[in-house]
């Protein structure tokens, strides 16, 4: 409709899933097999979901008869391979799946805005699909709130595309990565793989290398003209632009207590009202006391006290070591794009 | 200087990739070509025979395994 652009790399491979119903006692772990006796020449893996389901997912290559390969018997071999006998199973569901890395170049388009896999879309490997379409709504949720508020310019959304595309990007770079080593595309690619897993068993420095997929973080925003100052010397993991790392507060996790549909203030360590008033704007503030060790660890570095600016997304917006409403002020318009 | 065997690369991700970029386009021959260019380029940089010769033995030691399997 719009005759836009969807640029990137197809996979030449195709891949089995069966979802089995067992009772099982397997690792409860993503497990990986890399040819494997009962997927010669192939990967294999597997990890569980609720209600004794298990993933099994086999490649399968290119070339195959895919109405073949759902054939409920066929599955049943397959998984019969993979998980021996003498465990009763059931399936739930089977479907055969190919994947492509790639993404549009602009995701805002005017009125109209791309997110989730309309926008980008990666390989399974690493959880970073839907993750990354959540990461989203996340990011856009509040921006175009606030704009129809009319509470911060249009071109407040524009962040949304610099932000988003960075996050596409550093998706993609990961599972193409993973596909990759999990799907050698030459016999040099093929090569090392196999050098690599030729020398995990005895190797520790090769283990790193070993690729079946980098699980789905949050990405650390780089480019966002929307952050503000870093008026900590504190840990670079909860820099502006990061994600707020969790960790456990008293009985409770930071990112639960963090909650809002609004800017807040996280005060460790200061003394600060559970409502801050920010140049008429009322800031809720979290006062936390400067104790639970990985929140020191995490947020303070080797500083008793620290202030954070945290966006309704929960990425670290500005930080500093003493509280001052005026730089509040200055990082809370820079972050919501009232400044020219 | 003792050979470092445990994990010493600061992004093995970043390392991976431009390793096989390296070789994106080449033929099989090419890449060997690449690869045994690449070792003496690495070899040179460590210096040290005693290191090389522990590289060595440890790069035989993961694939003779292999090498008896065919060779029975
Ligand atoms: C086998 C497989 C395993 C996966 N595993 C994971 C995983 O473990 N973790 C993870 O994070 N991600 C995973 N993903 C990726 C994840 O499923 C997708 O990234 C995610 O579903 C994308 O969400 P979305 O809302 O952007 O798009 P979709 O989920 O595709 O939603 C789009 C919706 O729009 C509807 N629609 C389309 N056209 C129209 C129209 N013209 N009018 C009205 N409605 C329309 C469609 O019917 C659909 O319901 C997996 C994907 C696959 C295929």
């Amino acid at each position: 409709m719009m005759g836009l652009g969807f640029d990137g790399r197809v996979f030449e491979d195709n891949f089995l899933i069966a979802d089995i119903r067992a009772k099982a006692d397997f690792p409860i772990e993503r497990r990986f097999w890399f040819d494997p006796a009962f997927n010669p020449g192939q990967t294999a893996l597997m990890h569980r979901q609720p209600d004794d389901v298990w993933r099994l997912d086999f490649q399968l290559g290119w070339d195959i008869d895919r109405k073949a390969e759902l054939n409920d018997d066929k599955v049943r071999a397959r998984v019969r391979g993979m998980i021996g006998e003498g465990i009763d199973f059931n399936l739930v569901w089977t479907s055969i799946y190919t994947f492509r890395c790639c993404t549009m170049d602009e995701y805002v388009h005017g009125p109209v805005i791309f997110a989730g896999d309309s926008a980008h879309q990666v390989s399974p490997f690493g959880a970073r699909g839907c993750n990354g379409g959540i990461q989203d709504a996340d990011n856009l949720a509040w921006k175009l709130d606030l704009v129809c508020k009319g509470a911060a310019p249009k071109s407040l959304i524009d962040s949304y595309h610099l932000e988003r595309k960075e996050a596409g990007l550093e998706n993609i770079k990961n599972s193409s990565r993973s596909a990759d080593f999990l799907t050698p595309r030459s016999p040099a690619h093929a090569l090392f793989r196999d050098a690599v897993l030729d020398l995990v068993e005895q190797q520790p420095f090769a283990r790193p290398m070993v690729n079946s997929g980098r699980l789905s973080s949050p990405c650390f925003y780089a480019q966002g003209r929307l952050f503000g100052e870093d008026a900590l010397d504190g840990p670079l993991r909860s820099a502006p632009g990061s994600p707020a790392p969790d960790c456990p507060v008293g009985d409770d996790f930071l990112l639960g207590i963090l909650k809002s549909n609004a800017f807040m203030l996280l005060s460790i360590g200061l003394e600060l009202p559970h409502n801050v008033d920010i140049s008429g704007a009322i800031l809720p503030a979290i006062v936390l006391p400067a104790k639970d060790d990985l929140l020191r660890k995490r947020y303070l570095g080797d500083n008793p006290q620290a202030i954070y600016l945290i966006r309704p997304d929960q990425h670290v917006a500005a930080r500093w070591a003493e509280f001052d409403p005026q730089d509040v002020a200055r990082a809370l318009k820079q972050s919501t794009g009232r400044v020219s | 200087m003792t050979l470092t065997l445990t994990p010493n690369l600061q992004n093995p991700d970043d390392f991976y990739a431009a390793l096989l970029r390296a070789h994106d386009g080449l033929s099989e021959e090419e890449t060997h070509a690449l690869n045994a260019r690449l070792v003496l380029i690495l070899a040179n940089h460590i210096g040290d025979l005693t290191t090389l010769e522990a590289a060595l033995a440890a790069a035989r030691g993961t694939s003779v395994k292999k090498a008896d399997a065919t060779t029975q």
